[in-house]
């Protein structure tokens, strides 16, 4: 149990001129329970697309989700999601903010606090619980939006870009975060990101996408997730291997680009 | 002219004076002051509390000093007000001349005073004149009425204080001018200063003193705070009905294609309408009520209301109704818990346009037809040129629409802290 089934994926948007845009098209992927999934790829790859269908905020023309057997259909507590900024609800306290999910289900507050001061103590954030969320620096406002996302408990976190807005000293930071809690709450993850070194010391398995359409162009199974817990994460950059599957999927991406570009002059 | 220029003058005055002293004062070194620039920086423009102050107090000054005040020691100069006189000379039918003086009381309007009193002068034919006229004012005068053969044919007024005169023409005597018309009477105006009339400008003390006069005794069968607050009940009741309708219908036309479709061309159209245009169809429909006057104020604070709250609607973030979602929350809970906290910030911006709207509205309604409210006040006392209530009346609206504002913002700043933090 735990597992998500993508199952056959096609996405298609019919345009307001008649034509239409294929975005992801025959995507199929399985996830275990406890996995990390890093999905890349150059824009318009249909990876927000891909995390939106997982989400259920957008109904595939094609194939299904499913998750622990049962077919996704819409949004659900089942699988949380950590937006990139300004998800958070900045007419709540840190504390209600976290407390979220469960407040909404109705569970009662002593079944709550201790989840959230637990929370709380795991992001190190135990001293700004009774903050408004406009009082935190951006990074702070990621990690409660990791802990908002745990204290629901959901069976799978999809991450879109959560670290993309912060500065280069913060979000080294937090990617150790992601991978403490990873492993300390064995979720399965899939987060979504537009850097490669993210990808690779964060992604157990890697997902390059390829644009129009959007589809799988090669996958991964990576070992520094799993090297880089509990350590300092630039040792496993300094790794041979990390810097040689860095420049491969580099130049990867780069080839799409070119393509992209060429494809685009000839059109026009 | 004269009073915007003296204004001026205090303006550049009271700026170099300032620079002089802030010059002479050690210098704090704050952020703002240690910026070099600042002509173009909004945030190091804040206004300068020493500036207020001078300005209130010039406005003040100049009101005093043009109306007499007590509250200023130095006035401009006022209208020449008691006893003088000028001689004429005047020709007979058989072409002697002869010499009269006319005595001239000038008296503030309202005060009750007697004609100057004439001693009597034995030789000549021409007699003396006592007359008497308010200051400020003119009045016509033929000295010649009472002298002997003055009303024969041929007899004229030939000069003033020995200065010639003919009709059209206009001569100073000591403290006035004198035109002498068309027919030969003489219009004599007394030197009026640069001082306002009262009935065109009261003092300032004046003002206040009507302030006190009203507050213990009412104007028009009702004391001044019922008039104050029945304006502002008004403004309360169509406003709190306003926003009742209002901020659910801009939430359903925020929430439901259907009901944008169909308000959207109502709410558009009506927005535009300033409300005193609705002022004579809601005269002709409900009359000139209480009813009547809450309608147009609720229809004045019903459109603002309405694209406010369906602005806050549509300004959510979509990544926080996702996320709500993804949290397991309902349609109804991410309604109240989302959507509604997330729209409060427009909602007051709504509010505090709506009621100053609102508070301009009834004003201008009660201008038109009331039997009390600030509005009815200061357009009854107009018909019966009592300009001091009607300015104290202005003042009073204006404090009261300040207030009103303030009170908002201090509500706004308290119940949606995280306004613009977003």
């Amino acid at each position: 149990m735990g597992n998500l089934v993508i199952d056959d994926l096609s996405m298609r948007f019919d345009l307001p001129n008649g034509g239409s845009v294929q975005a992801l098209e025959n995507v199929s992927l399985e996830l275990a329970k406890g996995e990390l999934l890093a999905v890349l790829g150059p824009s318009g790859c249909g990876k927000t697309t891909l995390l939106n269908i997982v989400a259920g905020f957008l109904a595939p023309t094609g194939g299904q989700v499913t998750l622990n057997g049962n077919q996704v259909t819409g949004p659900g507590a089942e699988r949380g999601m950590v937006f990139q900024q300004g998800a958070l609800f900045e007419w709540m306290s840190v504390r209600r903010n976290i407390s979220f999910g469960p407040d909404m289900a109705g569970k009662p507050q002593s079944e709550t606090t201790p989840v959230v001061e637990n929370l709380l103590r795991t992001v190190g954030l135990q001293d700004f619980g009774d903050k408004m969320i406009y009082e935190l620096s951006g990074g702070m406002q990621q990690r409660v939006a990791l802990a908002r996302c745990l204290a629901n408990d959901p069976d799978v976190i999809l991450m879109d870009e959560p670290l993309g807005a912060l500065d280069a000293l913060t979000r080294e930071k937090m990617q150790g975060l992601v991978l403490k809690l990873w492993k300390e709450t064995g979720k399965t993850i899939i987060l979504i990101t537009h850097s490669v070194e993210e990808a690779l010391l964060l992604g157990e398995r890697l997902l390059v996408m390829a644009p129009r359409p959007g589809r799988i162009h090669k996958e991964y199974r990576l070992p520094f997730a799993e090297m880089g817990v509990g350590r300092d994460l630039r040792l496993v950059k300094k790794e041979p291997e990390f810097a040689e599957r860095r420049e491969e999927i580099l130049s990867m991406i780069w080839d799409m680009e070119e393509e992209i570009m060429g494809r685009q002059e000839e059109s026009a | 002219m004269i009073v915007f220029l003296l204004y001026a003058a205090i303006f550049a005055l009271a700026y170099v004076a300032y620079r002089a002293w802030q010059r002479s004062r050690r210098h704090i070194h704050d952020f703002d002051s240690l910026k070099t620039v600042t002509f173009g920086d909004e945030s190091a423009v804040s206004p300068n509390r020493f500036a207020s102050v001078v300005s209130i107090i010039a406005l003040f000054g100049i009101w005093g000093a043009f109306t007499g005040s007590v509250i200023t020691p130095l006035h401009v100069p006022g209208p020449f007000v008691g006893d003088t006189s000028f001689t004429y000379t005047a020709r007979n039918a058989a072409g002697e001349t002869d010499q009269a003086v006319a005595h001239l009381r000038v008296y503030r309007v309202g005060e009750d005073v007697d004609l100057p009193e004439v001693p009597v002068e034995p030789n000549g034919f021409a007699d003396d004149d006592a007359i008497k006229i308010g200051a400020w004012r003119s009045a016509l005068a033929r000295p010649n009425e009472n002298d002997v053969g003055g009303k024969e044919d041929g007899y004229s007024l030939v000069a003033i204080d020995g200065q010639p005169i003919a009709p059209g023409e206009t001569v100073r005597f000591s403290d006035g001018e004198i035109t002498m018309t068309n027919k030969g009477s003489l219009s004599i105006k007394p030197d009026k200063g640069w001082q306002m009339e009262p009935i065109w400008l009261p003092a300032p003390e004046a003002v206040l003193g009507r302030l006190g006069e009203i507050a213990s005794e009412g104007y028009k069968n009702f004391s001044l705070w019922e008039h104050l607050g029945s304006s502002l009940g008004r403004v309360l009741v169509g406003f709190v009905i306003g926003s009742i309708v209002g901020i659910p219908l801009g939430y359903a036309m925020g929430l439901s294609d259907w009901f944008r479709g169909w308000f959207d061309p109502i709410v558009e159209f009506m927005r535009p309408v300033p409300p005193l245009a609705l002022i004579p169809l809601i005269i002709i429909w409900f009359g000139i009520g209480e009813e009547g006057k809450v309608i147009l104020l609720f229809l004045a604070a019903l459109w603002i209301m309405t694209i406010a709250a369906r602005a806050g609607v549509s300004g959510v973030r979509i990544s926080k109704v996702h996320a709500a979602y993804s949290l397991g929350a309902s349609k109804w809970q991410i309604l109240r818990h989302v959507i509604v906290p997330n729209s409060l910030p427009e909602i007051f911006t709504g509010a505090r346009v709506a009621m100053g709207v609102c508070w301009g509205t009834v004003v201008a309604a009660e201008l038109v037809a009331a039997d009390r409210g600030a509005g009815m006040m200061i357009v009854n006392a107009s018909k019966f040129q009592l300009t001091d209530i009607v300015i104290l009346g202005i003042i009073l609206i204006g404090i009261i629409g300040y207030g009103i504002d303030i009170l908002m913002r201090m509500a706004e700043r308290w119940l949606v802290p995280w306004k613009g933090r977003g």
